[in-house]
């Protein structure tokens, strides 16, 4: 399985402990501040909304949705191919 | 965001379609377009018995999952590929999701049946991965289903499935696909079952967003053989086009659907029995018997050296 590593995306860490993000293709986990909305995390992420569904504490999260630092999260992409 | 349909907290938002629903009404609208698809394109009566080809991922199970709430007679076939712990794990999600469920499926291992899985086949008769093991799923699913009773195969293609495969056949205007390429594939031989393919309504997005909706655990990873696939150079185009100009694929592939007028009867003509397994073919010999033709002649130690 590919091995989990961490990237620190924005300044401030160390004064607060940011949400965890977890990613996949190759599987790992970033770390980011709080709040954010959905849909700015993916534009930081360069991510498509149409190609990844947001998945907080086990549910479906929309792009209005405002994340806080205390939130676990999956972004999990949906297009498969071959 | 609220849910257009009753103004609960909305779980998705459909661009394409203008709207947000809440996780029932998501719900709802997922059965109305298998509903919708089925009886349009005439796939299956409640008498039928429906295989339904089985990967392990999202778009497999839950179409199993929507089939047997709709109160079809349905079971999976997985074909264990071969692949490593992709496979290992494809089948792993396969097994629970039917233990969960209390239904059958039929399991094939191909490294069984002829001693490699696909990456052995593929480089043993330097053959691409992708198109290997599309020889191999096409003839098991069938052959398979077929000598099992069933009356019709149904596949978990979707819309992005669907738009993007399109997208490449007129890229390159492969008009004998362009052709096949329809929801609904009648048997044109006795030994073709009828396929199907109910989720040809609904997009990517969509069925993944189903799977954690009903909490059906699927294979997330992708093949490790994919990587390279030129379906997702052309997935990635329409979905950059979609982001802009939403609808995008739905309006590609139901007008491409509209404007099609399939002469499968004609091209499936040529279709006779394969002279080493009797199954249907163009030629004298099936593209399965010729891969597998190509393996057994590698293992001799008669193929192409590896450049």
């Amino acid at each position: 399985m590919s091995s989990l590593y961490r990237l620190h995306l924005v300044e401030g860490l160390g004064y607060d402990t940011p949400m965890r993000v977890l990613l996949h293709h190759p599987r790992r986990e970033v770390e980011i501040k709080g709040p954010r909305r959905v849909c700015d995390v993916l534009k930081e992420l360069k991510l498509l909304p149409e190609t990844v569904l947001v998945i907080k504490d086990n549910e479906l999260a929309t792009e209005d949705e405002t994340l806080r630092d205390e939130d676990t999260l999956e972004i999990r992409p949906v297009i498969s191919g071959g | 965001m609220r849910c257009k349909k009753c103004a609960q907290k909305a779980i998705i938002k459909l661009p394409r379609h203008n709207t947000a629903f809440c996780g029932a009404c998501f719900d709802e609208y997922v059965l109305d377009q298998v509903r919708r698809a089925i009886k349009s394109e005439r796939m299956m009566t409640h008498e039928d018995r429906v295989a339904v080809a089985i990967s392990g991922g999202k778009d497999s199970l839950a179409l199993w999952d929507i089939l047997l709430r709709l109160g079809y007679n349905c079971a999976g076939i997985h074909i264990n590929l071969g692949i490593g712990e992709y496979s290992r794990l494809s089948q792993e999600k396969t097994e629970q999701f039917a233990h969960q469920r209390n239904v059958e499926f039929i399991l094939h291992r191909l490294n069984e049946t002829h001693g490699a899985g696909i990456p052995e086949l593929a480089q043993e008769t330097h053959r691409p991965a992708c198109s290997a093991c599309g020889v191999m799923k096409r003839y098991n699913f069938n052959r398979l289903a077929q000598e099992a009773g069933f009356t019709v195969l149904a596949t978990g293609h979707n819309l992005d499935d669907e738009a993007s495969r399109l997208l490449g056949n007129v890229l390159h205007w492969q008009q004998d696909y362009l052709d096949k390429q329809a929801p609904t594939l009648p048997s044109t031989h006795p030994k073709l079952l009828k396929k199907v393919k109910p989720l040809f309504r609904l997009a990517e997005r969509e069925m993944a967003a189903y799977c954690v909706l009903k909490k059906i655990d699927y294979i997330v990873e992708e093949c490790p053989m994919s990587k390279d696939a030129k379906q997702l150079v052309y997935k990635d185009m329409l979905n950059r086009l979609e982001e802009t100009i939403p609808g995008t694929k739905q309006n590609f592939y139901f007008e491409f659907l509209k404007r099609q007028k399939p002469d499968i009867l004609e091209l499936d003509g040529r279709l006779k029995d394969c002279i080493r397994c009797g199954q249907p073919t163009t030629s004298d010999l099936c593209s399965y018997c010729k891969l597998v033709e190509s393996l057994a002649v590698a293992k001799a130690g008669g193929g192409k050296s590896s450049p």
